[in-house]
């Protein structure tokens, strides 16, 4: 992490300035800057190097999603501020809530979005890191269970500019899926070899986008997870395809059968229990959270590991990053918990935020990503008391990962 | 228009459990323009003399002379005055009696001024409520006029009772600011101090009658390059916390506390009056309930405010930390104003007590003077306590009450004991 990060609410306020407010969260930048350092987000022109990085974006009308995704800066100058976390009161352009004082987290430390009443994520700093490396973008179809695509990265918090870097490598995977991916012949083979295409050009889009955002001869070159959620309906019916690199993982969680783990980590510990040694072992190794394939310029194979499976009840697809799975490291676990959590909430994004606030509850040592997307009806909302969020894991220090 | 800025400078980690919360806040003004003239509207200057028969002959004829190298000063386009004083207030020009009592600066205007100055003749008490309601009245007979400042020469004690005084200079105050200046030593420096404090200009003491020229200039010269016509501090903070103080620390020490102005629940309003290019120190004490280790949150939003908008923003911050080696420092800037502060309040403090003849406090309050004068290089201070006080030792703060001070010397410290010295500032 760089210390040497620009704090908005740091610095000595004047008021003409050569600068200009960040589109994203109203932050002065200096004029020319490429990014914010408040938040994160892209400014300015794309430089030649960009566009020839950027993976060639179809235009919003030829999108088959019949809604166009809120990107964080739309949803942001939309909304506003969302009100102080603490007391409700309004947040000022400082940051600051306007009434108790709180620290509002910026729009890099913590966003949401929500593509559709039945796609939505949270990603949040956590507890304890300076900086939310974390990074997440959604796609969905106004009507459920057409198609959405959910992207979770983990930048490593020892490179630099990883915040950057992750969030500009989800969006860029995310702006490669918007397309619908054709069915080719029709084959199950032709469309499955459609998709793995479809879901490793997403990878590789990320990858471009990771080195276009890491300065040139940088000692610590930016890094990230990446895995990636497409559900779509398909002439046979629904199916969840994914991919991914690293420890970020995917899951389907549903209502009533067994919960799935789809996803397997690219980690130390997965490679011990593949030299035999017990699940128990592997995870208590000191080295156990080290990740053996990523994103970045020091990457030695982006092709993520790809997967499918046909969707038949109703249930829950979640991607997350470790900082959720660590304290739900079974798949059980966690869909314990996003049942209790969907039992007491109001919306897909209330579970997605309860899922936070287990993790950092549980103590937050990570960022937390956590996307959703809801197969079926919402399971109906208990009245009386909201069932209490367990606290079911124990904290396993998930600080020793890099 | 004027351009301004906000710096702050503070230790923003609390100790676990620790409430209070201080912070220098520097407030700074460039491209201020001249006063009247940055189209935001008119300025206007009364020149107020005393004309008492206490200054007899010699004094009368310097006192004139140096209201006419005001005039000098004041720049054409100017709303001007002037106020001769004695047991009453008259308005020695422009020559009206009734309509608008303030004419534009021109030359002609400045030549009829300076002829009205040369007829004034001294006679009778001395009545300075009345000169502030008279100046009052005249501001208020030109609306136009929203920048007003006045220049009061006095030499002798008012004859008025505290109250009535008081009573005038709360009309006085947020209508015009005053800079205050006393002549020879036989006025009170409280009284015209009470003055010069509460109506936001300055006070100092002419010693010599031949200085009041260069005094008067020099007034005038700075009046006229304030152009920002008037700007509030304004200090919000957090619901549940309370304001402990807000002082202006530089140039000089004043107590703003008292004179917040309610701007909504959370948020006081202060006056600093007029500003020209320069800085301005202010301390800011707030006091939080504590909240958890590693809690952060604003304790004030410290604002420059000019017609309702927002020209520079300071914010004031805190941190809760179990790290003793962040907490346990004091900001240089905190701590040489808070030291500051005091030797203000040491000074006023021992010569009321010399005065009263309780040479024991004297000496102690005078002693501490000096040790904090040494320990905050306010080298004038020091200076000035020197013809006072025989020094022992700076250090410990050991001095004795000299036999014989000159008047004017101990008049002099007292009417500077509020000016403050800035330190070297990082970065």
């Amino acid at each position: 992490m760089s210390d040497a990060q620009f704090d908005p609410a740091e610095a000595p306020v004047t008021f003409h300035l050569d600068a200009q407010p960040c589109p994203t969260c109203g932050e002065p930048v200096p004029v020319g800057a490429n990014f914010c350092e408040g938040c994160g987000a892209q400014l300015g022109s794309v430089t030649a190097e960009d566009a020839q990085a950027a993976p060639k974006i179809e235009s919003e009308a030829s999108m088959p999603v019949s809604r166009p995704t809120h990107l964080i800066t739309d949803g942001a100058a939309q909304a506003g501020r969302r009100p102080c976390a603490e007391c409700g009161g309004s947040v000022g352009d400082d940051l600051y809530c306007e009434q108790c004082g709180t620290k509002a987290p910026s729009e890099r430390d913590h966003f949401r979005e929500t593509p559709a009443g039945w796609v939505a994520g949270v990603c949040d700093r956590g507890a304890r890191r300076r900086r939310n490396e974390d990074a997440m973008a959604l796609l969905a179809s106004e009507s459920q269970g057409e198609r959405c695509v959910l992207i979770v990265l983990d930048g490593v918090s020892s490179s630099t500019d990883s915040d950057v870097a992750s969030l500009a490598g989800a969006r860029a995977a995310r702006d490669a899926l918007r397309k619908a991916v054709g069915a080719g012949l029709g084959t199950p083979e032709s469309r499955e070899a459609a998709m793995h295409k479809a879901i490793t050009d997403a990878a590789a889009g990320a990858q471009a986008a990771i080195v276009a955002h890491t300065e040139q001869g940088s000692a610590n070159p930016a890094s990230a997870t990446f895995t990636c959620l497409v559900l779509q309906a398909e002439t046979d019916g629904l199916v969840a395809w994914h991919g991914n690199l690293g420890d970020s993982r995917s899951y389907w969680l549903p209502d009533s059968g067994e919960p799935v783990q789809l996803t397997r980590d690219d980690s130390a510990a997965e490679a011990l229990i593949d030299a035999g040694a017990t699940p128990e072992q592997a995870y208590g190794s000191p080295q156990a959270h080290a990740i053996t394939r990523w994103l970045g310029r020091d990457a030695e194979d982006v092709t993520p590991h790809l997967g499918r499976l046909p969707i038949t009840e109703d249930g829950w697809l979640l991607a997350c990053s470790d900082g959720l799975w660590n304290y739900a490291p079974t798949a059980a676990v966690l869909a314990e918990q996003v049942h209790a959590a969907a039992g007491a909430a109001g919306s897909v994004e209330d579970v997605a935020l309860a899922l936070v606030e287990f993790a950092t509850q549980a103590g937050g040592h990570d960022n937390i990503t956590v996307a959703v997307a809801r197969v079926g009806a919402l399971p109906v909302r208990e009245t009386g008391e909201p069932s209490d969020v367990t606290v079911t894991a124990t904290d396993p220090s998930p600080d020793s990962k890099e | 228009m004027a351009d301004f800025s906000a710096s702050v400078y503070q230790n923003e980690n609390l100790p676990d459990g620790g409430t209070d919360v201080n912070a220098i806040v520097t407030i700074t003004c460039v491209g201020a323009g001249i006063a009247g003239q940055t189209g935001a509207g008119d300025a206007g200057e009364i020149i107020i003399i005393d004309t008492s028969g206490s200054m007899g002959d010699v004094r009368m004829q310097q006192a004139k002379s140096a209201a006419q190298a005001a005039l000098a000063e004041i720049v054409d386009g100017t709303y001007f005055a002037v106020v001769s004083g004695n047991g009453a207030a008259f308005l020695a020009y422009p020559h009206v009696r009734s309509g608008p009592g303030m004419v534009r600066m021109s030359a002609q205007t400045r030549q009829e001024a300076s002829r009205a100055i040369a007829q004034l003749t001294s006679g009778g008490g001395t009545a300075i409520g009345t000169w502030l309601d008279l100046a009052g009245q005249l501001f208020f007979s030109v609306p136009q006029v929203i920048q007003r400042h006045a220049i009061l020469l006095t030499d002798g004690e008012n004859n008025e009772s505290p109250e009535v005084l008081n009573a005038a200079i709360g009309r006085a105050t947020g209508v015009y600011q005053v800079d205050a200046r006393g002549v020879g030593t036989d006025w009170k420096v409280d009284e015209v101090r009470r003055i010069a404090t509460n109506l936001l200009g300055t006070v100092d003491i002419i010693p010599e009658p031949a200085l009041m020229g260069d005094e008067f200039r020099s007034i005038m010269r700075s009046a006229m390059a304030r152009g920002v016509a008037d700007a509030e501090l304004r200090v919000w903070s957090p619901q549940g916390a309370q304001i402990l103080f807000v002082r202006q620390v530089s140039p000089t020490v004043e107590d703003l506390t008292s004179r917040r102005r309610k701007i909504n629940d959370l948020t006081g309003g202060y006056p600093t009056g007029a500003w020209a290019d320069e800085s301005r120190d202010y301390h800011v004490q707030v006091r939080l309930a504590a909240k958890a280790l590693g809690q952060e949150q604003l304790a004030a939003r410290v604002q420059l405010v000019i017609n309702e908008q927002v020209y520079a923003q300071g914010l004031v911050k805190a941190k809760w930390s179990a790290d003793h080696s962040l907490t346990a420092p004091i900001d240089e800037q905190v701590a040489h104003y808070t030291g500051q502060t005091e030797l203000a309040a040491a000074i006023q403090e021992g010569l009321a007590a010399k005065a009263l003849g309780d040479d024991a406090t004297a000496t102690a309050k005078l002693g501490r003077a000096v040790q904090l004068a040494e320990q905050t290089g306010n080298d004038e201070a020091t200076a000035k306590l020197r013809k006072v006080v025989d020094v022992d030792d700076a250090e410990t703060g050991t001095v004795r009450l000299k036999k014989a001070v000159d008047k004017a010397d101990e008049m002099a410290l007292d009417t500077a004991s509020t000016k403050t010295t800035r330190i070297q500032k990082e970065g």
